[in-house]
Formats: C-alpha cells, sequence, structure tokens
C-alpha cells in the first residue's frame, strides 16, 4: 500500500503524516498472519529439502496463540518431520536475531529451520501505520561444507532502554519520543555491541562489507554507519521504500537481503535495536544459489499494489463493516477430525493410487477413479503446478475480501481440488491460467478463537521474477 | 431383470401451494396448503394414505429433521412416514419413495410431499452450508450461484463462446420463464422483464447476474400415488398419468477430483437422463417429449441441461435457446409454469412442483398455459453444485402413451 493513501486518509486529522508519504510499506490480507507468512517463507528457504531439518523456530512478538506451539502449525504445513523439535520464540523485537544466533550457537543433529514472522499492527493515524510492514523470513543453519556463510559470531548489550513496548493485553505499541531514542539509545547502545563484535573478531569496521540495523526511527542505520565510519554504500537497503519495518523479522530479512548480494569474502554485520543491541556478524563463503527461490527480492517484485486504505482497516480490524447475516454461521472446528487429517489440511497431502496412479484429494478409503480400497499412498500437493479449469467471482457469498474467487483447481499430476484462489490483484482470471499453492487462513472461528488454515490457490508469479 | 417403474403407479392427486415470500406461512400451512388440494383432487379421506414420505433439505431453517414435523402437521397418526433429503432433489426422492412403495404392493395409496420454508432466514439466497467435520477444513463453501456459474467458464472455454454471446443466451433463458410466469397465479416472480434490465443487472457470481439466479421461495408440492387398478377403482375416468420414470445419479467424485470432467456439462444429467429414457421407452427426448420442467436454478444451468437431456446438441444449447426453440411457443417448451426462476424455488418442493405442472398439462388444467395434446414431460432437479450433487429426473405421461 503506497504510504499516500494513508497519509491521504489522514490528512483531515494529521496532515503532518505527509511528511512520510513516501514509498509503500506491506500488508496482509484477511487471511494471511504470522504463521501463514513463515510457512511461505519456509517454503521458499526450504525448496523441497525438508529431510535435512531436525528443529524448527518461529519468532515473533505477534504470533496468533499464547499458548499453543504456533511453529506446530508451520512445521506441519511445510511437511517436516514429526520428530523436529519446534519451538515459538517472541518477547522483543530483536528476537528475530536472538533466535538465528540461537540456532549458530546450538549443538545437536540436523539442520536448523530458523524463522521470523511479524505481522505489526500500529493505531490508525499513528506515525508507526506509516512505518510498519509485515513479513516473514526463513533461514536454515547447520553445519558442513556447503554453507553459503559461516557464523562469525554475536554480542549483545541488555539494557532497560524501553524505546517502545506493548503488554500482553495491549493491541498497539506504546512509542517514546523519537529524538531520545536517536540520540541516547540508538547512538550510544548500537556503537557498543558492534564494537564489542567487532573487538572480539579483531576486524575493523572497514572490513564490514554489509550493515543493516533493525529497529529505530527511520535512519538510524545511517546514523550509526557515520558514527563507525562505515561507508553509506556499505549499507543495506533499509526496506522502508516497499516493505517497512517488519519487527522480529526485520534483522533476517536484512541478513537475507545481504545473503542475496554479498561475494566470497563479504563480512556481513546486523544488528537489532530493542532493550539494548543483538548483533552478529558473517562471513560469505561462496555465493547464494537461487534454486529458484523467490528470495526477498522475488517477494517484493511480486507485491499487488493496494490503494484501499479502508482494506487496511478491516483486515486489521480496526473498523467493523456490516457484512451481514451471512457471517452469522459457526466455523467450530473439531480437533479430532483436524487431528487425524492434520497431513491433509495443513500439509495438503492428498493420496496417490497404487492400483491405477490417480493423484487425489482428500485422500479417503477408496479411489476417486477406480473404486479400489485402500490404496492410497499419501502424495503432497503443495508444489505441484496446477492451472484453473473452471471459476467464478462470488459476491454473494461472505468473504473479508470480496468477491470470493473459487474454482476446480486442475493440477498437472492428476489432481483436483475445488480452491478459493487469492492475490487475484488486478490480472484477470480465465481457463487455463497457471496456479500454485499458499498455505492461508480458511475461516475465522470468532466465537472460540481459532483459525483454521487450509490451503489456496495464486495466479503463478510471472516467469520473469 | 428389473423391469423399471413405467405405468406401475398413477398419479390421482396433486397440490401445489402458492410459491412466494409466505410471510403469512410456516411450513405447517404450506404443507396443508398442499395437502388439502391434493386429497380434493384425489378424492380420497386422509384415511386411506398407507404411507408418507416428506421432503425437506435445509432442517436448519425449515422445521427440524425427522418426519415428526409432517405427522405433526397434517395428523398423519399409525401409518410409516418418512423424511428424506437429496438437496435440491428432495422433491424428486419423496416421490421416488412413496411411488416404489406403491409398485411394491407394500401400500395402496401413498402421499409425497415436500416443503421449504426459506424466508426465515433473514437474508436473501440459500444458507450458507456446513458440510461435516471434514470438509468445513478445506473445501470452499461459495454460494450457489458460484457454484454453477463455473459452468459457463467450462462451457465458453470448450466451444470457445464470448462472454457477451453466452450472457445474451442466458438472459434470453430468463426472459422467457419471466414471461412464462407472468401467467402462473401461483408463481412468485409474476412479472415479465426486458431483455435490457436482464442483461444489466449487477453480478452475484461471474457471470451470473441477479436475473440469471431463480427465486428463493416458501413453498409445498404434494402428490397422491397409487396402482391403475386402485385408481380406476376409486372412480378415476379417462386417461390416467402414469410414472414413466425415476432415476436418480449422484457425484462420486469424479467431476470435482480428476481431469475427467471439462465443467462444461453435468455428468449427473446425463447419465440419470439415459436411465430415465431408457425405463420410458424414449428413444428421441426432442421428438417424443411434450414439456420440460428443468432445474433452472440458474440460467446457465437450463442451458446446459438442453444438452444434458439430449434435446440440443452439444455446443449447440446457446443457439437453439437464443432461437425460442424452449420459449412458451417454441418447439418443446420448458418452464412452461415459470420454472425454479419465475415459480421459484422452495428446495424440498421442487422436483414435486415440477411434476405438479406436468399433471395439470396432461391432465387438461393448465389454464393460460395449457399446452396442446401433451404426451409426456419430463422433470429434473439438481442438487449440490455441477461438479458435486445429485440429479433427479421423473417422467410422466399418459398412460397410454
Amino acid at each position: 500500500m503506497p504510504r499516500a493513501v494513508i497519509a491521504a486518509a489522514h490528512a483531515w486529522s494529521f496532515p503532518s503524516l505527509k511528511s512520510l508519504a513516501k514509498g509503500e510499506r506491506s500488508m496482509c490480507s484477511w487471511d494471511e498472519d504470522v504463521i501463514t507468512m513463515a510457512v511461505e517463507a519456509g517454503r521458499d528457504c526450504l525448496q523441497g529439502s525438508q529431510g535435512a531439518i531436525g528443529s524448527v523456530s518461529l519468532a515473533s512478538t505477534t504470533a496468533p496463540y499464547d499458548d499453543l506451539n504456533n511453529s506446530v502449525f508451520v512445521s506441519s504445513a511445510l511437511q517436516l518431520s514429526e520428530t523436529v523439535s519446534g519451538r515459538d520464540l517472541a518477547g522483543s523485537t530483536r528476537v528475530g536475531l536472538t533466535s538465528v544466533i540461537d540456532a549458530c550457537l546450538a549443538s545437536g543433529t540436523g539442520d536448523r529451520l530458523v524463522i521470523a514472522s511479524e505481522r505489526r499492527v500500529a493505531k490508525p493515524g499513528s506515525a508507526l501505520e506509516m512505518q510498519y510492514g509485515c513479513g516473514a523470513a526463513a533461514l536454515t543453519i547447520g553445519v558442513g561444507d556447503d554453507l553459503i556463510a559461516g557464523f562469525l559470531g554475536s554480542e549483545s548489550v541488555s539494557v532497560p532502554f524501553f524505546d517502545h513496548f506493548r503488554k500482553a493485553d495491549r493491541e498497539f505499541d506504546y512509542i517514546w519520543e523519537e529524538r531520545w531514542i536517536r540520540d541516547e539509545g540508538v547512538s550510544k547502545l548500537v556503537p557498543r555491541a558492534i564494537n564489542a563484535l567487532m573487538s572480539s573478531l579483531q576486524l575493523s569496521s572497514e572490513r564490514i562489507a554489509w550493515f543493516g540495523l533493525a529497529g529505530g526511527p527511520n535512519g538510524s542505520d545511517k546514523l550509526v554507519a557515520k558514527l563507525l565510519e562505515i561507508a553509506p554504500e556499505r549499507v543495506l537497503p533499509d526496506l522502508q521504500a516497499q516493505v517497512g519495518e517488519t519487527g522480529a523479522a526485520h534483522s533476517p530479512l536484512l541478513l537475507i537481503s545481504a545473503l542475496e548480494r554479498a561475494k566470497p569474502g563479504d563480512i556481513i554485520v546486523i544488528a537489532s535495536f530493542a532493550q539494548g543491541c543483538e548483533v552478529l556478524a558473517f562471513e560469505m563463503l561462496r555465493e547464494a544459489p537461487n534454486a529458484g527461490r523467490r528470495g526477498l527480492s522475488g517477494s517484493i517484485a511480486n507485491r499487488i499494489e493496494e490503494s484501499a486504505y479502508l482494506k487496511l482497516l478491516s483486515f486489521d480490524g480496526h473498523v467493523q463493516l456490516d457484512w451481514g447475516m451471512r457471517t452469522e454461521v459457526d466455523n467450530k472446528t473439531a480437533m479430532t477430525q483436524l487431528y487425524r487429517s492434520s497431513d491433509q489440511i495443513l500439509g495438503f497431502v492428498g493420496g496417490r493410487c497404487s492400483a491405477c496412479s490417480a493423484v487425489q484429494f482428500p485422500r479417503l478409503p477408496s479411489c476417486v477413479n477406480c473404486g479400489e480400497i485402500d490404496r492410497q499412498i499419501p502424495y503432497p500437493l503443495a508444489g505441484e503446478s496446477a492451472r484453473i479449469a473452471t471459476y467464478t467471482a462470488d459476491w454473494l457469498q461472505y468473504s473479508p475480501s470480496p468477491p470470493l474467487y473459487m474454482g476446480l483447481v486442475q493440477f498437472d499430476c492428476g489432481a483436483r481440488v475445488l480452491m478459493e484462489i487469492v492475490d487475484v490483484g488486478a490480472g484477470a482470471l480465465a481457463v487455463g491460467t497457471a496456479l500454485t499453492m499458499a498455505f492461508r487462513i480458511k475461516e475465522r472461528d470468532r466465537l472460540r478463537g481459532y483459525d483454521r488454515y487450509f490451503w489456496k490457490a495464486a495466479p503463478a508469479m510471472p516467469a520473469s521474477v | 431383470m428389473a423391469s423399471g417403474i413405467k405405468d406401475k403407479v398413477a398419479i390421482i392427486g396433486m397440490g401445489c401451494s402458492r410459491f412466494g415470500e409466505r410471510w403469512d406461512c410456516g411450513t405447517e400451512q404450506l404443507v396443508t396448503e398442499a395437502f388439502v388440494e391434493a386429497l380434493k383432487d384425489a378424492g380420497i379421506g386422509k384415511k386411506q394414505i398407507g404411507a408418507a414420505w416428506y421432503g425437506s433439505a435445509l432442517d436448519s431453517v425449515n422445521v427440524g429433521n425427522s418426519a415428526i414435523p409432517l405427522s405433526t402437521a397434517l395428523r398423519l397418526e399409525g401409518i410409516p412416514v418418512s423424511r428424506v433429503e437429496n438437496m435440491c432433489a428432495t422433491g424428486t426422492e419423496a416421490l421416488r419413495g412413496a411411488v416404489y412403495a406403491v409398485a411394491a404392493g407394500a401400500v395402496d395409496i401413498a402421499l409425497a410431499i415436500g416443503a421449504e420454508k426459506l424466508k426465515d432466514t433473514g437474508y436473501g439466497g440459500l444458507p450458507v452450508p456446513s458440510k461435516g467435520t471434514l470438509n468445513n477444513l478445506w473445501i470452499p463453501y461459495g454460494s450457489a450461484p458460484a457454484g454453477f456459474a463455473q459452468l459457463a467458464s467450462g462451457y465458453r472455454a470448450k466451444y470457445g463462446i464470448s462472454r457477451e454471446d453466452l450472457k445474451k443466451a442466458m438472459a434470453h433463458v430468463s426472459w422467457k420463464s419471466h414471461q412464462n410466469g407472468a401467467k402462473n397465479p401461483k408463481a412468485h416472480l409474476r412479472k415479465a422483464v426486458t431483455m435490457e434490465t436482464i442483461l444489466a443487472a449487477p453480478l452475484i457470481a461471474e457471470p451470473l447476474g441477479i436475473f440469471d439466479c431463480c427465486g428463493v421461495s416458501d413453498g409445498a408440492a404434494c402428490a397422491i400415488v397409487t396402482t391403475p387398478e386402485i385408481a380406476r377403482a376409486l372412480g378415476k375416468r379417462g386417461e390416467l398419468v402414469t410414472v414413466k420414470a425415476l432415476q436418480l445419479s449422484a457425484s462420486a467424485g469424479r467431476e470435482m477430483g480428476t481431469d475427467q470432467w471439462d465443467g462444461s456439462y453435468v455428468p449427473n444429467t446425463r447419465m440419470a437422463a439415459a436411465a430415465a429414457y431408457r425405463e420410458a421407452g424414449i428413444r428421441n427426448p426432442r421428438k417424443e417429449l411434450s414439456a420440460l420442467e428443468v432445474h433452472d436454478c440458474f440460467s446457465i444451468t437450463e442451458l446446459v441441461t438442453m444438452e444434458d437431456l439430449g434435446v440440443s446438441a452439444d455446443g449447440q444449447a446457446w443457439r437453439d435457446v437464443l432461437e425460442g426453440v424452449f420459449d412458451g411457443e417454441g418447439e418443446i417448451p420448458c418452464q412452461i409454469d415459470g420454472g425454479l426462476k419465475c415459480f421459484g424455488h422452495p428446495v424440498g418442493a421442487s422436483g414435486l412442483r415440477m411434476v405438479y405442472e406436468h399433471y395439470l398439462q396432461l391432465t387438461g388444467r393448465a389454464g393460460s398455459r395449457q399446452l396442446k395434446n401433451p404426451q409426456l414431460g419430463l422433470s429434473h432437479n439438481l442438487g449440490g453444485v455441477p461438479y458435486n450433487g445429485v440429479c433427479a429426473i421423473s417422467i410422466v405421461g399418459l398412460e397410454s402413451r
């Protein structure tokens, strides 16, 4: 969403927001949250290499559940082994970088999938609403000969510098004066941590090829670079132009941004400012293989411009529109049913009949094609290519983002599934339109506070990305 | 070898309530309205009914499940009363139960009655569905028009028809039904509309506009059936109206779960129609059928149903429609009573309402819309959606035919 759109909506009350109205920020659709973005980032990172993963962590300050291991949704959707160790990390926007450091320092077998994801929500009319964004980053961390970058070390400063906070029962961040954050916080605490790290690594700041800082007011990264005599061209883009500040996800996103542009031998230093500072350093060992990844640059290129400010308000729950009586349905999920069909629902695993080879979803006792009983072999569909067989745009049924696009999705492997189609943007759908799969919220159970997740189809990204 | 149902059972009485937004009525009043008419028509007393089948589809907004609401409303004491449900094919299911019971010799006289009270929802369209704990987790529950609108995408893709041409043909389908419905005193929508109005209507589910969708109505319809012999013993004179075929086909997942369906037709209709024509001994439906009452829940449904029933060649129904083949004065009138579109669609009653119109036509009691010399009438119900549903077909006709 262009920030000018947000500023224009508030021009009657907060004309000064116009000064922040440059670039655009990322936002979540109604059916996206920390979990769905984490799944998308994880899929892009793994590219099918699920088997090597021994643990998964999900860092966020905005994960949907307080008591429920949010990472289990992610590992199930990614179809990781049921024996992975999964954990949530929360408590501060710097936890994203903490989770990377923890994974680098951890012992144990298997690669560690580290995901940070944030759906940042700000009070309408605030400067934060202009600055915040939503996003997720995923990295695999392990040992071996094929590493892209080597972990050099990390440093922490933990002090009661509370530039912003959000108590458990509060919806929005409370933020202190920007000048104090800049002068007393960023300018002093970040250099302290970075200097300690560089000193322990016996490296001068001139060796820093790529520097990124998450947290603090806009321009904090450039301020710190100046103080440490890091050349301006070595400062990574702060992602304000197209993404916004993504909280716990921001420092890992900066790290990915560095990995996407660094050359072997480059030193990458990423810091996260919050209640002090966390900082780490990597040395680039070889150029990151693209391997069909969308990456940060690809995800930004895949943007859909949204110019309806009311959508942001509605999707974030700040305005209650009159959606009518069709919303008055009970979306209770049978946990018994969810558990026994969890690989199908969360992992989008259908079946392939060992008698006639037909791939199908859902996986029922008898084959949809030949009727043979108990011949279904699990067959994952999330990564399969597909096209539209039939479609419509439904203006009658309730959708938080009308119209509800839906249709029969024909997979090239033979399976066919009736699916919701999302992220249609300005493009038109047609029979034959190429589709890709996305893990999304299917329905919300507002009565009990539970969201159903399932897979939806989206027009495939342009080949040029 | 099964001999089929042809001419084993006669309809001796039918009734149909006025359809529409019956703010004045609950289901109890609607079934009573249809039942009283049917009893009078049959010339029998309530005690002569040996068993009853009650069809209602959407019990969450109706009178609840089981047969008890019917037995209570009509005070049917001490006889078997069953409730059947098969989505929009429910009315035909009720008829099937009653007809089969008579044919089996289990009872002499049976009652089939279907009713739906939809206008207690508080909103337009059908209630939002729920289809069980597993389906709830993955199926996107679009509206009914969204289910059928997908036929338009498949039909257009297969035959290379422009959106404009198909929109025009669909509009003609609705235009014709409004012309017919205007002549029916029991119809929900009794106003003719222009093609321009239809084409300019707001979209409900691309490419269906509001006039491409049928009325959502309250109503009930009812049939009393017995054997031809008992009918005559009861004093019925002249040609009896007999059941020629009753067939049903239900999806088993192939359309929705494999690549073996192109979205341009309804496989269930084709299977049920083939079986029904076999059972009724019909070889050339376009020549032999006098009138069609099809499940025009949406205009595109009626259009492809003409091909599925074999009265239009594949890919040609849109041309036949535009040429007026199915108009009131056309070669084979379709929805002469206004159809679901204008007579209305109280889901559980619709299958029986269709038979009611054929019964009136065959007995020469259709008033200003009476057809000349009708012999055989086909009724067609679709429940669910084209890719996951049921099709019920009944054919009734003069006993001698």
